[in-house]
């Protein structure tokens, strides 16, 4: 099985119905989109994340109805650094959908979606954690993993892999 | 860790509630979980789940490690099912490639995955029935779990910590004779679950403690990210062997075991049908394992067989680069998820084209059910929290990583 190129065209991405809503919706909330190997990526607009995890999961064709996971990438030293990685799940479709936004390190801050999926809470706080991302709205934004008094992010890719000595 | 300092949610000058602690020694939180329980008496007011202890960092770790070095890695996060884990990766990372496994490869993947959920339940049962009280039951499933723990080594030379799994296929053939015993385990071991069975599905006592304990309704399952068999007894028909096949899982017969019910005893009675459907899962891929290579045919990603890189040049200079450079993989990311025994693992890779990956991220399901302890154990008594605990078959290495 040969990989095939991934597929970033827009016009050619709107045959997906996720995109489709979106870009039906809010069309300058969709910054980009990307189909690589089977899998489809969509960046979002900071602002409007939110709102577009609503529509996609009340939307009856699509039913994005569960939180499967919360994660982030630092990219750094390239600026904007951090991607932030969302993973949406159907429990009627059986669909995963990737959402990404990407922040800068200068105000790494982006909307908690625990108001929809309560389940964010954990996923959001270790974020938090370990690459220093804040979300607002989040009920209790402490460190999860870490010791509360610990300094630094370590995930992030200017700390050290063998900590500060 | 221990930044959930509690902070009083009544007036002081009530004083009603005290907070208690539980864990992160107990031998019933199955680990490192700390729990700090506000009660009123015996009854639960507020839950607060601490965790971290087990924290390594294994995430950061994978970042500056070759690709076929995160393969032991996984081994250490979910300690109960390491081929599962294992195999996730492995999938990712051949996703990735965009690498073909052959047939044999994916059926033996597939009986050792199944087998690895054996195992996995068949330490939460017996953990969760001593949690409960009933102590025979332990010694039976610790009695079936050494007769897997002995195919896995013979198999892969480690009880527990397996890496059989390798990019590209399995690291060995079965030794001779290992089919047979795998055989004539599968044979025997329904008679055992119903011998488990026996002892507790109709046990009053147990019933009395499980019943409608723990509720979790479809809705606030979904809600709250529950997975696995949490997520199916609360009536939610999700299995992703079944729904987005993977390493051949679609060439198998199998049921979903699911329920409605949604309380401690429903979660108990998914588990136990699960133990029955992996054994026919493994039955079938005894039957049906395929002949051929076991390992697909790539030597700039796959090491060479042993015989082989002793005696041919070429395949000694690819084992060589392979240890000391590793292998690159195309630029991407990819997100896979597998069913593991206790709910949705997903590995996402991130790959920018070197021989390390990027970011390795573990979506483990342990650390995802632990959020709906919560909801489950508010309003009800502490000793519901010990079984409920045991409902979500928490594993704390899981949810660290």
């Amino acid at each position: 099985m040969a990989l095939e190129p991934a597929i970033t065209d827009m016009e050619q991405l709107k045959s997906r119905a996720e995109v489709a809503a979106l870009l039906a919706w809010n069309a300058s909330a969709v910054t980009e989109a990307k189909l690589d190997r089977d899998q489809l990526i969509v960046w979002l607009d900071r602002t409007a994340l939110r709102d577009a995890c609503l529509v996609l999961k009340n939307d009856p064709q699509l039913q994005y109805n569960a939180l499967a996971d919360v994660t982030c990438v630092d990219w750094y030293p390239r600026e904007p650094r951090f991607e932030v990685v969302y993973q949406l799940f159907s429990t009627t479709k059986k669909k995963y959908l990737r959402l990404k936004v990407r922040l800068s390190g200068v105000d790494a801050n982006i909307d908690s979606l625990t108001p929809i999926w309560p389940g964010a809470n954990f996923f959001e706080r270790e974020v938090f954690d370990l690459f220093g991302v804040r979300f607002d709205e989040h009920p209790n934004l402490v460190r999860i993993m870490m010791p509360e008094d610990w300094e630094g992010h370590p995930l992030r890719k200017d700390y050290p892999v063998e900590g500060y000595r | 860790m221990a930044h959930m300092t509690p902070t009083p949610v009544l007036d002081p000058s009530q004083d009603q509630t005290m907070v208690l602690n539980m864990g992160p020694q107990h031998p019933s939180t199955h680990g490192v979980l700390r729990l700090l329980l506000e009660v009123d008496g015996e009854t639960i007011v507020r839950i607060m789940p601490d965790i971290g202890y087990l924290h390594t960092g294994i995430e950061k770790t994978c970042e500056a490690k070759f690709y076929q070095q995160v393969v032991p890695m996984t081994d250490r996060i979910d300690y109960l099912c390491p081929m599962t884990n294992n195999l996730a990766y492995c999938l990712a990372v051949e996703k990735l490639l965009g690498m073909e496994i052959p047939p044999r490869g994916q059926w033996l993947r597939v009986l050792l995955n199944e087998l690895t959920r054996i195992n996995s339940h068949l330490v939460w049962l017996g953990t969760h029935a001593m949690d409960i009280g009933a102590m025979t039951v332990f010694l039976y499933c610790f009695r079936e779990r050494e007769d897997v723990l002995r195919l896995f080594e013979a198999v892969s030379g480690q009880r527990m910590m397996t890496s059989y799994f390798r990019i590209g296929g399995v690291a060995l053939e079965p030794p001779l004779g290992w089919f047979d015993r795998v055989k004539k385990f599968l044979a025997r071991f329904p008679g055992n679950i119903d011998e488990y069975e026996n002892l507790l599905t109709n046990n009053p006592i147990f019933v009395n403690r499980l019943k409608g304990v723990a509720y979790l309704s479809a809705e606030d399952a979904v809600a709250l990210c529950a997975t696995g068999p949490t997520l199916r007894a609360s009536g939610v028909d999700v299995d992703l062997r079944r729904d987005l096949p993977y390493t051949g899982y679609e060439n198998f017969q199998f049921k979903v075991p699911t329920s409605t019910v949604g309380d401690v005893y429903a979660r108990y009675l998914v588990r136990v049908a699960e133990l029955r459907e992996s054994q026919k899962i493994c039955t079938q891929a005894l039957e049906g394992m395929p002949e051929g290579p076991s390992k697909a045919d790539a030597p700039k990603v796959v090491l060479p067989d042993r015989e082989k890189m002793k005696t041919q040049m070429e395949a000694l200079i690819y084992h060589f680069k392979i240890v000391t450079e590793g292998f690159t993989v195309p630029e991407g990311e990819v997100y896979m998820p597998i069913e593991s025994p206790r709910g949705e693992m997903g590995y996402y890779v991130v790959s920018d084209g070197t021989a390390k990956p990027y970011r390795v991220h573990m979506r483990s399901p342990s650390f995802a059910n632990l959020q709906s302890l919560r909801t489950m154990c508010e309003g009800r008594l502490i000793a519901d929290v010990v079984a409920a605990i045991g409902s979500i078959d928490i594993v704390l290495g899981d949810c660290d990583r």
